[in-house]
């Protein structure tokens, strides 16, 4: 048996690199147990920022002077690096959005509307978030498809075995799935999915917000057609995301957003789209945000993944540890080898607001609420849930003001 | 005083507890049903009017926070004895008043779920049109 040593997260050195770790909250330093809903910058990801718009900033793309052209080299090497990261075949299958919602968005609106009709099946899971759920609902009410979700099991993990009878609810079209639930963490079986997809002649569309921050990617490995992401969850700036697609699905696709960029040429009888992947960039885009994203894509490589995830497994399993002294609260989720760094639970007869604003008062800064997955939470029988999650900041000290926290709300208010 | 207490002061406590007015009223002369969209509380309230549209009896059901759940208990004793018409129109000022506690603008929502529940019930009950800022939206997302 071969041997592998984990590289060891050097996590007080990497929080010297966070200034948000030096505030304090009501006197105590912050524990940001948020992580799953946005990190925080280290200064490496605002410097380069910084720098950028104080020596390199100019619109991109059209300008022939030597700032526009410092600029655009900024903007598509970003767009190298988020394609590396994801080990895309090509950086012409990377598309810059506002956001991995709207990238989400992208695909059902530009693919879905000409692809989906009556007799499709478009199939997402009980453990989406909203921003994946919602645009295939709202196209598959548009064009007469029939919308089916797969259902979760005890554990929080899909049951792939009512996929059977999914498929008899006509032709298969559009099979759409985080890799990583941003509610529970469980970490999904995209390449399974992505196999019974193809098999029916589907594409396979893969939301990958929530695991790009904290394992490695690899589109041709998941065998996808499409994947999106987003900066503000893996140390770069908000206001940006990708999405990655297959070449000859995005030359096929309509246009999403119109204008700007994206044109070709325009007269009052015809007008033409732009080559990959500026057919879908319209507008001015985000460029100071793409740089920052790009800055973010080094640091958490340089970080290392492997070593991330390991980080977060291993203080997932510490929660759940100290959170088994506690008989009244109820955890929800699979177990810690198949979750990414996250942790949902519930405070028996405390509601999840009331517990979140105890631990507020401790400056442990954790999410109560859906969490942006009304149907999980109602598969769960809750209204809300609260959530832990982790980063490559995130230490032990923190968990144990967390629990102390929970303690402390279940005793006054339970 | 912590700010524990200054939140969870002991008479919100008791209404959280001990909920005044807890169970919906059958049959019912007014009725609705709310969310927060923020935690996906839900709440249902159910009133019966006596002579000249005095709301006589009212009953509330639901699940939320310990702040959602006693405002709208001292809410629904605070209009027993009023009209409808009266409390349609009542301040939220005058609920917040009464809890007499600091709110964020997140908990604030928590804290006037339960009015703005209330009056849509009233609204419906004496078909007057809702307050423009609520804005419905007349086309949802209906899947067969």
């Amino acid at each position: 048996m071969a041997v592998t040593t984990q590289p060891k997260l050097d996590t007080e050195r990497l929080r010297a690199d966070f200034a948000v770790f030096d505030e304090l909250v009501n006197g105590k330093p912050v524990a940001y147990l948020d992580s799953a809903a946005s990190t925080q910058k280290p200064r490496q990801v605002l410097d380069v920022m910084r720098d950028f718009y104080e020596h390199s900033y100019a619109n991109v793309h059209r300008g022939v002077y030597r700032l526009a052209e410092r600029a655009t080299t900024g903007y598509e090497t970003a767009r190298r690096k988020v394609a590396a990261y994801v080990n895309a075949p090509s950086e012409r299958e990377v598309i810059f959005t506002r956001s991995a919602t709207e990238s989400l968005n992208l695909v059902a609106y530009a693919w879905g509307l000409d692809n989906l009709g009556e007799g499709d099946v478009v199939v997402v899971t009980d453990l989406e978030h909203h921003s994946s759920f919602v645009p295939w609902q709202y196209v598959a009410g548009r064009t007469g498809a029939a919308f089916r979700v797969i259902p979760i099991d005890e554990a929080g993990e899909l049951r792939l075995d009512a996929l059977e009878e999914i498929e008899r609810d006509g032709n298969v079209k559009v099979v759409a799935s985080n890799l990583v639930s941003n509610a529970l963490g469980t970490v999904n079986p995209i390449q399974a999915l992505s196999s019974w997809a193809h098999e029916r002649g589907a594409i396979m569309v893969v939301d990958a917000a929530q695991a790009a921050p904290h394992r490695r990617l690899d589109v041709q490995a998941l065998d996808c057609e499409f994947l999106a992401l987003s900066s503000h969850k893996m140390c770069g700036p908000t206001g940006i995301g990708a999405l990655w697609g297959r070449r000859e699905l995005l030359e096929a696709m309509s246009p999403f957003n119109l204008g700007g960029e994206m044109i070709r040429s325009v007269s009052a009888e015809r007008t033409t789209w732009n080559e990959l992947p500026y057919k879908f960039e319209a507008g001015t885009p985000a460029i100071a945000e793409a740089v920052g994203f790009g800055a973010a894509v080094d640091y958490v490589s340089e970080v290392g993944l492997d070593a991330i995830a390991q980080h977060e497994q291993e203080l997932v399993e510490y929660t759940l540890e100290r959170l088994a002294e506690l008989p009244w609260i109820e955890t929800y989720g699979p177990p810690p080898a198949r979750r990414a760094g996250i942790v949902s639970l519930n405070v028996e007869g405390v509601h999840p607001h009331d517990v979140a604003q105890v631990l507020d008062w401790e400056g442990v800064a954790v999410r109560a609420g859906h969490h942006c997955t009304q149907p999980l939470m109602t598969k769960l029988g809750v209204s809300a849930t609260i959530r832990a999650s982790f980063y490559l900041y995130s230490i032990r000290e923190e968990v144990d003001r967390f629990v102390e926290g929970l303690d402390r709300a279940k005793k006054s208010l339970g | 005083m912590s700010e524990f207490d200054q939140l969870y002061r002991e008479l919100i406590l008791d209404h959280y507890k001990n909920p005044r007015n807890h169970g919906l009223l059958e049959p019912a002369d007014a009725h609705a049903e709310g969310q927060n969209p923020l935690c996906g509380d839900e709440l249902a309230v159910t009133v019966r009017f006596g002579d000249g549209d005095v709301i006589e009896e009212i009953g509330f059901d639901g699940r939320g926070c310990a702040i959602s759940q006693a405002a709208t208990s001292m809410l629904s004793d605070l209009v027993k004895g009023r009209t409808a018409e009266h409390v349609a129109a009542m301040p939220s000022q005058e609920l917040l008043d009464e809890l007499g506690i600091p709110l964020t603008p997140v908990r604030l929502k928590c804290a006037i779920l339960g009015l703005g529940v209330l009056k849509l019930a009233l609204h419906k009950a004496k078909g007057t049109p809702l307050p423009e800022e609520w804005g419905t939206s007349s086309r949802d997302l209906v899947l067969e």
